[in-house]
């Protein structure tokens, strides 16, 4: 597989467009996915996430824009065409054919003989790690392992591109993780690029290089998993991936990305932040704050103020719940074992922040 | 707590009598028509005074009831094999299709068992009189076709609705096209539902009787038609022998459908144990 063209697994996404009735389910998205990329298309339910994979697999025929594996146009190509592996949100072995008749067939649809069939189908299976598992009926096994036959079954022919439509979400938390990981090896074991749906923004930043962030059929950011949760672009982006605190307020002269702002809040008092996109003057802007970011030191210094209004313990952190100014609604994390003010509740306490962690966006 | 106890069971207990009184009405006749067969009599009689079964040994003698079971098994396979090819599609096309004028399809399907069969008797009699198809085996497997068209695409629309369309996705996705996606994985899972489809479009064509009775001529004749004619010229015990024979025939059949609907069913469910 080392062999295999350095271009052959790149899929690229140009202006789709996909229209349900007067609602744009994709509204002009354009990416590119490297070979051997992984790329996870996470957002919530309605994003568009699933009906760009299911367009680039051939389920689905986009109302504008095209699709692109390798150098190869696909848009209208039907799915049994495009040389690619795919793997569904629910098992879809074939319930009358055995594990390994199951790895076999896309094997046999593509004429190859009965031995050969055989032999790559084992190898499979047992990439997947159930070699022994070849005679039994998919209804023998486990929901893990059934979905582990349905990985066997995508990648048996070497396709160059894995399309994964939230494989995970049937099995339970720890089986999940678990699978994460396995997966995350086998891809980075044979080198196929893998295209990822999933509305669980953990697995996404856990799993994925780089993780395209849909709403609305919108493509909000595409990043790795760092610069999503540390620099958001848009408010959406910053709300959905982690934890964010959000203030509203305005701000009275423009600002580019970077700028340090001042922003005027709505609950009173003023804000000191970054702007994360252009921002033009008396817009309504909304400021996000890593729970993480907001530090709680003891009161009596200068500076803006809040009272405890909860602690709550969890072990590795405790989160405070905070009423700052005009009632504004806070949580700040402190980490265990860091030697950090751990103030209780109805206590008063200051706040504070790195300006560049307070990243203004267009509300 | 015992007094609406008892009052229920006492419910349950009229209204199993009431089903086993409807029950023994409705085979009365046939569980009648059985013991008169036996009967060594030259009449017809109840009960039978002795056993014998020459009136069996007369039917396998006889070359013209033998003649006319054979042409309705000939017209039955035909039919059932052409509606359960015609049904199928028709079926495949109702769930998965995209035809306009889904409806009005579907309710032609129904149409053959709405019609007074009566009706749907004369107007192909006059239409194959036209053709020169009555008695001919054409004409009966076409005319048996229709009437057992409406019950192969319920049971077949009803495999296909158990059937999880997923699985064809996942077939295309391994690089089927469209027909190796049905012969290799849709046509395995809903092929209980196709034999049972068959069984009944053919049990429905061996007895069929009103249209039959209209489009035979004197030699191509089928077996319920040849009955009645045997009933107009001798009233022999032979009747009662193959009556008898039919009914069995009909059970085994139905029983057979039934098993294999069982097995469909077991085989929907361990597939729908794989999904979550």
């Amino acid at each position: 597989m080392a062999l295999r063209d350095g271009l052959q697994g790149r899929v690229t996404v140009q202006g789709l467009v996909k229209r349900y009735g007067p609602v744009n389910a994709v509204d002009d998205v354009s990416l590119e996915v490297g070979s051997g990329e992984f790329l996870a298309l996470l957002g919530p339910s309605g994003s568009g996430k699933t009906t760009i994979l299911m367009s680039i697999a051939g389920f689905e025929y986009p109302d504008e824009g095209r699709i692109l594996i390798g150098e190869e146009e696909v848009t209208w190509a039907p799915p049994n065409k495009r040389n690619l592996g795919m793997v569904f949100q629910r098992y879809t072995l074939f319930p009358h054919m055995s594990v390994l008749e199951n790895i076999a067939f896309p094997l046999k649809m593509r004429g190859i003989g009965r031995a050969e069939r055989e032999e790559r189908a084992r190898a499979a299976l047992a990439t997947v790690r159930l070699g022994q598992m070849g005679d039994r009926k998919p209804a023998q096994l486990s929901g893990g392992q059934q979905q582990r036959v349905a990985i066997a079954r995508a990648i048996v022919y070497q396709p160059r591109v894995l399309l994964m439509d939230e494989p995970l979400s049937a099995l339970d938390k720890n089986l999940r993780e678990e699978m994460q990981i396995e997966i995350k090896h086998l891809q980075r074991e044979i080198g196929i690029t893998v295209i990822f749906v999933t509305h669980d923004q953990t697995e996404a930043l856990t799993m994925a290089d780089r993780v395209a962030v849909l709403d609305h059929g919108r493509l909000q950011q595409l990043g790795a998993p760092r610069d999503l949760y540390e620099a958001p672009e848009t408010a959406f982006v910053a709300g959905f991936i982690g934890e964010t605190n959000f203030c509203e307020g305005r701000l009275s002269r423009p600002a580019m990305p970077g700028d340090p702002i001042l922003v005027t809040l709505e609950a009173g008092g003023q804000m000191q932040a970054t702007a994360a996109q252009a921002l033009p003057a008396g817009e309504r802007v909304k400021i996000a704050l890593r729970p993480e970011r907001l530090r709680v030191l003891p009161a009596g210094t200068e500076g803006p103020t809040a009272r405890v209004t909860e602690a709550i313990y969890a072990g590795n952190a405790t989160t405070l719940m905070l009423e700052g100014q005009g009632g504004q609604l806070l949580r700040a994390r402190i980490p265990a074992g860091a030697g950090m003010h751990e103030p209780r509740p109805g206590e008063s306490v200051r706040l504070a922040w790195q300006q560049a962690d307070a990243r203004a966006f267009l509300a | 707590m015992s007094r609406p106890h008892r009052h229920n069971r006492a419910g349950r207990m009229a209204l199993n009598a009431a089903a086993y009184a409807v029950t023994v009405f409705l085979l009365l006749p046939t569980l009648i028509i059985a013991p008169m067969s036996v009967g060594p009599e030259r009449l017809l009689s109840f009960p039978p005074k002795g056993f014998s079964l020459r009136w069996y040994a007369e039917y396998f003698q006889d070359s013209d009831w033998i003649r006319a079971t054979l042409f309705s098994a000939e017209a039955g396979v035909i039919a059932a094999v052409c509606a359960t090819v015609i049904g199928t599609m028709l079926a495949l096309a109702l769930v998965r299709g995209r035809l306009p004028g889904k409806g009005i399809v579907e309710l032609l399907v129904i149409g053959p068992v709405i019609v007074p069969h009566i009706a749907l008797a004369v107007a192909m009699f006059l239409v194959f009189e036209q053709l020169r198809l009555t008695g001919s085996l054409l004409g009966f497997a076409m005319a048996h076709t229709v009437l057992a068209l409406p019950f192969v695409v319920f049971t077949v629309l009803a495999a296909l609705y158990r059937f999880d369309a997923e699985l064809e996705r996942a077939a295309l996705s391994c690089g089927a096209g469209a027909f190796r996606t049905f012969r290799y994985v849709t046509l395995p899972l809903i092929a209980p539902g196709l034999v049972s489809a068959a069984l009944f479009a053919f049990i429905i064509s061996f007895d069929e009787a009103v249209v039959s009775f209209f489009i035979s001529d004197l030699d191509r004749k089928t077996l319920p038609r040849k009955m009645f004619e045997d009933i107009d010229f001798n009233i022999s015990p032979t009747l009662a022998a193959v009556a008898t024979m039919l009914t069995a025939l009909t059970i085994v059949a139905l029983l057979l459908g039934y098993a294999l609907k069982r097995s469909m069913e077991r085989r929907a469910r361990a597939a729908a144990d794989t999904g979550p």
